[in-house]
């Protein structure tokens, strides 16, 4: 745990904000070069093993008008997405802000998991202690699962965003190989080939949205954290444990 | 054949996009950040560009009735007209008008690969022809930075001479082992593996070796001008 850090530093906050009208317009000329074709695996031999083929995304979901006008949109703000990236990535590395962001080392995803346990413990106990009320079963009013340490996030949190980074990184390549499936031929091989590229990016941002819409709900849940990202916060904020202590009842 | 929804609204947007671009002669973006961007996403490609790396691709083919076939500016499928000949033209030494069989009859390529189209489906077929560097040589052709081609129907692109030069770049007369078919672009087309479909003219008329950009169909109305692949 790194003391005297602010929560979320400035290059932190600019680069998170920067990320989000970008990824936004990313994702909704992304949709709307989809819907020029819709399917997936090539032409008279369509995969029919992948979901939302023919998907017809929203109007409201998509940018650029029409193929032309998305794929402007599209190559000229990758390149924002990146350089973006890069910063933010650049950032990370010198800061050595990745230690209380990032989970990537293999032992450190135990802890992910205990994280997982505990919360399923938490909700558990909850239930019991309503259950409680009608059927007295004093045994299921304690928790079992401690959870893991936690800094500025806990493990499981770590992970989360350690994912994201993970899925922005799998839509540029994934991108690149759609972009030049000749000139960058060995990125789309990896890829699975052109369309194994397709199904990547389009997945790939599914992925991302549903990490977008998991994080909403956190900031939610968690509303009077919410300044931080704007102001940086106060470096004591930090240190303050991101879990409430568990309740007396657990240890009893 | 079926067509395709996204096919038509692709064209009504063209047309609508065609009305709105009276003012301006092109729909590409030229000014602020899309327009500098594409100059920018221009030279990116044109450094990636690799005028030499040959692509095989070892995959099944599709199905000819499979494989989709555009003609933009018609609704019918083009036919040549009688007595057809490919013009070679522009700074050339010696400007030409080649028959089907003089075509064929100039040294022969042949190759397999993943077609890519701008919509996003990808399709496999082996094409024959003669490759555009070696009708340069025929002709005489000067330099020139640029490539016209030209079909009969009003359907054009100009390419880089880089790519135009590239050896899988070819006057196709040839799909599949068999002569080119009317709805592929007979007699002869443009076929290479490093541009977009749009880019590949069918039913060529006329090749020019120009010194200056000269647009397209689909560029004109608002589609880039590399895209290569």
């Amino acid at each position: 745990m790194q003391t005297g850090r602010r929560p979320q530093p400035l290059l932190i906050r600019v680069t998170h904000w920067v990320n989000v009208p970008v990824l936004a317009v990313m994702a909704m000329s992304g949709l709307q070069i989809l819907r020029a074709y819709p399917r997936f695996g090539p032409q008279g031999a369509t995969h029919g093993w992948v979901p939302l083929q023919n998907w017809s995304s929203p109007e409201w979901a998509r940018a650029g008008g029409w193929l032309a006008g998305a794929r402007h949109l599209h190559f000229a703000l990758m390149w924002l997405f990146v350089g973006n990236a890069l910063v933010y990535l650049t950032y990370m590395l010198a800061s050595r802000e990745l230690r209380r962001r990032w989970l990537w080392r293999p032992r450190e995803l135990g802890l992910a998991v205990r994280q997982q346990l505990y919360y399923f413990d938490a909700a558990r106990y909850q239930l019991a202690r309503v259950l409680g009320r009608v059927v007295r079963r004093p045994q299921w009013a304690r928790r079992w699962i401690e959870a893991p340490p936690s800094g500025l996030y806990n493990p499981l949190q770590r992970a989360a965003y350690t994912g994201a980074i993970a899925l922005g990184a799998i839509e540029v390549l994934s991108g690149l190989a759609i972009w030049k499936p000749v000139q960058l031929h060995w990125l789309a091989w990896l890829m699975g080939g052109y369309e194994g590229a397709r199904l990547i990016h389009f997945f790939g941002l599914l992925a991302l949205a549903a990490f977008v819409v998991a994080h909403l709900a956190m900031v939610a849940l968690h509303w009077r954290r919410f300044p931080e990202i704007i102001t940086g916060g106060h470096a004591d904020a930090a240190a303050e444990p991101t879990e409430p202590p568990p309740e007396k009842a657990a240890h009893a | 054949m079926r067509r395709p929804p996204t096919r038509r609204e692709l064209f009504h947007l063209a047309g609508a996009a065609a009305v709105a671009l009276v003012a301006c002669d092109n729909g590409r973006p030229r000014r602020g950040l899309l327009g500098a961007m594409e100059r920018w996403n221009e030279r990116v490609q044109a450094a990636l560009f690799s005028p030499s790396r040959e692509l095989v691709v070892t995959g099944p083919l599709t199905p000819e009735d499979a494989f989709p076939n555009y003609h933009a500016p018609h609704a019918d499928t083009p036919v040549a007209p009688p007595g057809w000949k490919l013009k070679v033209g522009g700074r050339v030494a010696r400007p030409m008008e080649l028959t089907l069989d003089e075509l064929v009859a100039l040294p022969r390529t042949a190759y397999r690969i993943e077609h890519h189209c701008v919509e996003g489906w990808s399709a496999i077929a082996d094409w024959q022809g003669v490759r555009v560097s070696e009708l340069a040589r025929h002709v005489g052709a000067a330099d020139t930075d640029y490539v016209e081609f030209r079909s009969f129907e009003g359907y054009w692109s100009s390419w880089d001479r880089g790519s135009a030069m590239h050896p899988q770049t070819l006057i196709a007369y040839g799909m599949n082992g068999k002569p080119l078919g009317p709805n592929h672009g007979a007699p002869a087309r443009l076929y290479g593996a490093v541009k977009l479909g749009y880019k590949n003219v069918k039913y060529l008329a006329e090749i020019n070796f120009v010194d200056r950009e000269t647009g397209g169909y689909w560029e004109d109305r608002g589609y880039e001008w590399f895209a290569g692949t």
